[in-house]
């Protein structure tokens, strides 16, 4: 029964077919250190995604008082963490939308010397309603519903129809 | 014996110093009209190790956080003393850092340095741009200030339009969905360490490229020289190349003194999520030929998203850029007049762009 370093016969068959021994102290520790390394790669792959954040904002907000805008003007308010965009008309109605610019999300405001909503950042332009209607922006500015109760305005997500 | 010379000579009975030395000393450097162009690459090796020091100066009062980092940066520039002075250099070092690696990257185009056998010594340098503009970029954040805020807003933005790993790598910038103390800590954490780490071992594997291959020669004076040897000039590295660097040194650190203590660095105004994107606001000079060509796309491209397009074609382009050499003839007689043609429309591209985009409203 010849044995040799690249393997040994095997007793079952009592033929010469070498089992290679050394193949299978490569694959063993190969295998090995693979699952060592994956062991330590995917912990630190995951670590490196932040977890997520909910949310906190409800969907509706104060976003201003009446009498704190003038008409043809607009302020930016806390929706959530993000900011939105509270404008009053130059006929005096109140109209919100998200602050986010669509194009690479700087924050608008409302430019009202062109009556328009305005990004510095590429001058993108944006009608009342936050159509997109020149510059870079891809998609209008999310809306939202306005409601004015007593002294305050609430501003509020619009429900998916 | 002097004692200086006593202290040599039992180094080199030590270390053996000499050995370590002979191969500068046997390093020339060719002889030409464009010689001059040779230190650029020193002369930003030399910005960076200013970087690195008063970057170490910084880090001893600079805090990340929201809430404290333009705070910090504020009482290093009106309480410590001379903070004004170390912030200011750091600022106008990583601008002048900046240039001169440009400076050096067409310098070496236009020399045709790329060239076989160095083509990796070309890689290597491209990737450090790359780097270097990521120093730019992350160290932009530090002080949060508002520009800061909106650029690194604008800047991950643009990354999070790359199809398919765009959205991902965002949020790994970020350090979640929006720009926020969390993505301060990540571009910290870049800044001081990370960049650092790899832009050191790069530069080594360069210089190391750079004395194993030795100096190029222009290809035009590469061909003469071979044919009619007798008419190759050099001058010797060590000293006379080196003490001609070290001068070019002494003149960089005058510019770099005198614009740090003339023109201190603005702080700004600290940044707040709630408010709106200044009218103005731009990024910093090098930034400004990609953001202004974005500003050029329209929003739609045929059926692509005009950012996503310009993204797309700044990824395509900045790989081509870094094989240029391989698309280079191996013969300096044959050299290709196209990439030549090539790197005059870059540079007209990048030029004329940024004086568009800072012109421009």
């Amino acid at each position: 029964m010849a044995t040799s370093d690249q393997g040994m016969t095997n007793p079952s068959d009592g033929q010469s077919a070498p089992v290679p021994r050394r193949r299978f102290v490569e694959v063993l520790l190969g295998g090995g250190f693979l699952a060592t390394a994956a062991a330590f790669v995917y912990p630190v792959l995951r670590y490196l995604v932040p977890p997520k954040l909910s949310d906190m904002g409800s969907d509706s907000v104060v976003a201003g008082r009446v009498g704190e805008l003038k008409p043809n003007s607009g302020k930016i308010f806390r929706f959530g963490n993000r900011p939105g965009l509270l404008i009053r008309t130059a006929s005096g109605e109140y109209r919100a939308m998200s602050a986010t610019c669509t194009h690479l999300s700087c924050t608008v405001q409302y430019r009202d010397d062109l009556r328009q909503v305005w990004c510095a950042c590429h001058n993108g332009k944006y009608d009342l309603n936050g159509r997109n209607i020149s510059g870079p922006p891809p998609r209008p500015l999310e809306g939202f519903e306005v409601q004015v109760r007593g002294d305050e305005i609430f501003v509020r997500r619009r429900r998916e129809a | 014996m002097s004692p200086l010379r006593n202290v040599r000579g039992w180094l080199d009975e030590r270390l053996g110093w000499e050995g370590l030395i002979a191969p500068l000393r046997k390093k020339t450097v060719p002889l030409h009209g464009l010689s001059y162009w040779y230190f650029l690459g020193g002369i930003t090796l030399f910005l960076f190790v200013i970087q690195v020091l008063t970057g170490i100066l910084l880090l001893l009062y600079y805090r990340p956080g929201a809430n404290e980092a333009f705070e910090s940066v504020q009482y290093i520039m009106t309480q410590v003393q001379f903070g004004w002075l170390i912030r200011s250099i750091h600022s106008w070092s990583a601008n002048l850092m900046i240039f001169t690696a440009f400076a050096h990257m067409f310098s070496v185009l236009f020399l045709k340095a790329y060239r076989k056998p160095r083509e990796l010594t070309w890689v290597s340098g491209v990737i450090l741009l790359f780097l270097v503009m990521g120093f730019g970029f992350s160290g932009y954040l530090l002080p949060w200030n508002t520009l800061a805020f909106f650029a690194t807003k604008v800047g991950t933005e643009i990354t999070g339009q790359v199809p398919v790993i765009g959205k991902p790598l965002m949020i790994f910038l970020r350090g979640g969905e929006d720009v926020t103390a969390a993505t301060l800590s990540r571009f910290f954490g870049f800044h001081v360490a990370v960049l650092p780490g790899l832009t050191t071992l790069l530069i080594l594997l360069h210089v190391l490229l750079v004395q194993r291959l030795g100096i190029s020669i222009p290809p035009k004076l590469e061909v003469q020289w071979t044919a009619n040897p007798s008419e190759k000039r050099e001058m010797k590295f060590f000293p006379n190349f080196l003490l001609r660097e070290l001068m070019a040194w002494y003149v960089a650190l005058g510019v770099l003194g005198a614009l740090a203590a003339l023109f201190p660095w603005n702080l700004g105004v600290k940044a707040d999520p709630f408010v709106s994107a200044p009218a103005g606001i731009k990024p910093e000079w090098y930034f400004l030929f990609m953001f202004q060509t974005l500003k050029l796309i329209p929003p739609k491209v045929w059926f692509i998203d005009g950012e996503v397009l310009g993204v797309l074609v700044f990824g395509l382009v900045g790989l081509l850029w870094l094989l240029l050499p391989f698309f280079e003839s191996d013969h300096p007689s044959r050299t290709k007049r196209w990439i030549t043609g090539v790197a005059v429309f870059a540079l007209a591209y990048v030029a004329g762009m940024s004086v568009y985009g800072y012109l421009a409203k």
